[in-house]
């Protein structure tokens, strides 16, 4: 019922775009944008952060309209006006963060829209099951159709969500970074399928910033720069440094600006951090203005391990040292009194108190210390507005302005300058550069070592390994929960530490 | 403008509605724009007044308290009680009574949803049957009516203070103690950050738990407050006093502009919402509108507080387009 209609038609390629534009009021998103993709054909579609492509795979998937040029799908003129128009021609999208309701089964996740129904009208469940197990077997996915979604992990949910798109029978599947949240294995399995899909005759589109994976993955490659078209091809035919080049039109080591600066005395050590199923026997020490990578595969336990060290999460064992007295840090709290600050992955969503204004929001963590209620001095809150609020150049019309009538941009701002506040002199960033574009990479790492200047210590979580290798003075490599690796700069090579990461070369 | 002190433009809004409506009730009733009617309106509002704002601390941080009223008329049952057992216990020592007792039910339910973490609404919807039930246990299913109650414990309500009634003085005192509180301190503060965004708050080392115990705590204290103020005003105990009150100390945050969601809210507006609905109340019966009519238009007004909220909070939305953001500010501070 699925396989049978994927016939791909040879001479007509899968989808053809020509001269595709959109504007949205005063930017011109995409600016006649080519691209050709073949049946059984992966093409890595490449870009930075507001290059186009996600306005191209929403006009693609019917949720926004194109102002001109002309898509066509196997040979035929197409312009979706919903998603429902867009499966109908066989094109689905397959999500970063899945879009699927946790409460209800495998099957119903599967079919959600489009239900199988019995001659009175009434779900097929029978149907329904059988067809969601047939798909979930194609996919060599061990899950349940009756398997509440909820008790899935990501992995899980991507396989689902793969069924999915089967069930539409898409002829072109959009992989929007679809591996942001998979473990290594979890990635293979992925492209196994990817493969699978190709071997079907479908076409895919695959999104990613993962160079490693593009090179595995795509046969040919499209790259967008500021909604035009700046280059295509076929992925034999390129190295990654070409990509980088043509993606942020300057060349590539200018990306991560190392600086280097007095590493002082040991602030922090920890010493066989546990817990019972996350991580074990975690220790290292941090010296001021060093800059500690901590790198591993996505699961190895690096966030983990620092959560518990803030005290967001209870360790088992372990003991904590700062300037060489013992600490007990019970709570996010006692981290923060005792100097410590930890910028999350999510800076938006789990930094930015968007009813409360810029002032409240900058010194928001000065009114966690001490005693349960203090008098608040709007003197001195202004003053802190002012030193940290102006250093990050926060742009806003007034101090008490809400974070909710501010850009992206500047609720970043805001929020880094809260954490700085603190005057932390701990600094745990958790993959502070994850899904940020090339050129705004440089200016985090910039700011990163004009910190580790000043004399902050700061651990770098990453799983990215260049940013790792440029800016660490220190690279920590974690697999399976315990540091396996510890590789001063100068040893830590690129082989030696993925090596590591992967559970190589160690007895 | 600010978190927690300042009335915004929706509030000054709703103090043009309130006064638009007292003047329109005085064409038709003149009477009703007398000093002393309006104090009146004042003085018939002044617990609203009061459990407004321990609500609105409540809400502040995603939470609800269903139980206060509940806890209002069991305290009022406790203290009434107590002064016809003793009717000679000196009237300061029955309002802490009263206080104390109301704190002592609020923290039953800050320990129910901080310590074991069950949701607010479940906690306070069964206490607030517990302590109605309570009320029927220890009066043994009776009423007890002014009768029973001491001269002293009867007066206090009565007592007027440089031509303000007591009840109006003691709102007076509580809202610049809960406007001192959530405007200037730190842990007033911490209940807007939490109420706002709960991770933010967390990694900040902000303590939620810490946070529930004490508006629930309060939010007890200050019932317990206006259960003695209201058996000593009205003159009687019974299960029912004070019966779906809870609901309208709501509707009064809402109309007043605390957000349910949470980390939105501030003193003058919460007083505001509870001013409007003591004008409605009082003023429909002064221009014969029947009492059914009172509760369809609080109704309507919850309705239309909600609207224009979420209206206003889809317009304040994030400014990605460049023009946008150059229309909607002008530069650095």
């Amino acid at each position: 019922m699925l396989a049978s209609t994927a016939k791909p038609a040879p001479e007509a390629p899968a989808l053809v775009v020509r001269g595709l534009s959109k504007r949205f009021g005063g930017v011109q998103a995409l600016d006649g944008v080519d691209l050709t993709l073949c049946a059984g054909e992966t093409m890595a579609l490449i870009g930075e952060n507001g290059a186009g492509k996600s306005t191209l795979v929403k006009i693609l998937t019917g949720i926004h309209a194109a102002d001109a040029g002309t898509v066509s799908v196997f040979g035929r003129p197409f312009a979706a006006r919903s998603p429902r128009d867009a499966w109908a021609a066989g094109i689905t999208a397959i999500h970063q963060e899945t879009v699927m309701f946790d409460e209800l089964s495998v099957a119903e996740n599967v079919f959600m829209g489009h239900m199988p129904l019995t001659p009175r009208g009434l779900v097929d469940w029978g149907t329904m099951r059988a067809a969601t197990a047939e798909l979930l077997d194609r996919l060599d996915a061990d899950v349940e159709p009756d398997t509440p979604l909820k008790r899935l992990g990501v992995a899980q949910k991507h396989l689902v969500e793969i069924a999915r798109a089967l069930s539409h029978d898409a002829r072109i599947v959009i992989m929007d970074e679809p591996t942001a949240a998979l473990s290594a294995r979890e990635i293979d399995d992925l492209f196994r399928i990817v493969g699978q899909l190709k071997a079907e005759g479908r076409a895919v589109v695959f999104i990613s910033h993962k160079f490693d994976e593009i090179f595995r993955v795509a046969d040919r490659w499209t790259c967008l720069r500021d909604g035009r078209h700046v280059g295509e091809g076929a992925i034999a035919d390129v190295t990654e440094a070409d990509l980088v080049r043509l993606m942020v039109g300057r060349s590539i080591d200018q990306v991560f600006p190392k600086q280097d600066v007095p590493i002082g005395d040991v602030v922090l050590e920890v010493e066989g951090l546990s817990n019972a199923t996350e991580f074990a026997d975690v220790s290292f020490s941090l010296r001021r203005g060093e800059i500690l990578g901590l790198y591993g595969l996505v699961g190895a336990g690096r966030s983990e391990a620092m959560q518990a060290l803030f005290g967001l999460t209870r360790p088992t064992r372990g003991s904590v040292r700062i300037d060489g007295a013992a600490v007990t840090i019970r709570s996010p709290a006692d981290a923060v009194a005792a100097g410590m600050a930890y910028v999350p992955e999510d800076r938006q969503v789990q930094g930015a108190v968007l009813p409360m204004g810029i002032r409240e929001n900058l010194t928001l963590a000065g009114i966690a210390a001490g005693p349960l209620a203090r008098f608040l001095s709007r003197d001195r809150e202004l003053a802190t507005t002012r030193r940290f609020g102006g250093r990050l150049a926060v742009k806003a019309a007034t101090w008490d302005q809400r974070l909710r009538e501010l850009s992206g941009g500047n609720q970043q701002k805001v929020v880094i300058a809260k954490w700085l506040a603190m005057e932390p002199r701990i600094l745990i960033l958790d993959e502070p550069t994850k899904g940020i574009d090339v050129g705004s990479k440089a200016a985090v790492h910039a700011f990163m070592s004009e910190l580790a200047a000043q004399g902050l210590a700061i651990v770098l979580v990453s799983s990215e390994l260049p940013e790792v290798l440029g800016m660490s003075d220190t690279v920590l490599v974690m697999h399976e929960g315990r540091i396996v690796k510890r590789l001063p700069r100068a040893q830590a090579t690129p082989e030696a530490v993925v090596t590591a990461a992967t559970g190589g070369g160690h007895a | 403008m600010s978190t927690g002190d300042a009335l915004g433009r929706r509030g000054l809004v709703l103090a043009a509605i309130v006064v638009a409506l007292i003047v329109l009730v005085g064409l038709r009733a003149p009477v009703f724009v007398t000093p002393s009617s309006l104090l009146g309106v004042v003085t018939d509002t002044s617990m609203l007044f009061m459990m407004v704002l321990a609500q609105m601390a409540v809400i502040l941080t995603r939470g609800i308290d269903l139980s206060v009223a509940a806890n209002l008329a069991l305290t009022g049952m406790i203290v009434a009680l107590v002064s016809r057992a003793m009717p000679g216990i000196p009237i300061p020592l029955v309002i802490l009574l009263a206080v104390v007792t109301g704190l002592a039910l609020g923290l039953v339910n800050g320990a129910l949803i901080a310590g074991v973490g069950l949701p607010p609404i479940v906690v306070t919807l069964g206490t607030l049957s517990i302590y109605r039930g309570l009320i029927f246990v220890i009066a043994g299913g009776q009423w007890v009516t002014s009768q029973g109650m001491s001269e002293a414990f009867l007066a206090f309500p009565k007592l007027t203070v440089l031509g303000l009634s007591s009840l109006v003085w003691v709102a007076l005192v509580v809202s610049a103690g809960f406007w001192l509180f959530l405007a200037r301190t730190t842990a007033g503060r911490g209940l807007y950050a939490v109420g706002g965004n709960p991770v933010a708050a967390r990694f900040c080392g902000i303590d939620l738990t810490r946070q529930q115990l004490l508006v629930y705590a309060l939010s007890g204290a200050v019932s317990g407050l206006c259960g003695y103020l209201w058996v000593s005003r009205y003159g009687i105990a019974y299960s029912d006093i004070a019966l779906g009150f809870e609901l309208t100390v709501i509707a009064a945050c809402v109309i007043g502009g605390v957000s349910i969601g949470g980390g939105v809210g501030s003193v003058p507006g919460a007083l505001l919402g509870a001013l409007f609905l003591g004008v409605v109340v009082n003023a429909l019966p002064v221009v014969n509108v029947s009492p059914f009519w009172q509760m369809a238009i609080s109704g309507a007004v919850i309705l239309a507080a909600v609207i224009v909220n979420t209206r206003s909070e889809q317009r304040g939305g994030k400014l990605i387009l460049p023009e946008a953001r150059r229309a909607g500010r002008g530069g650095s501070p």
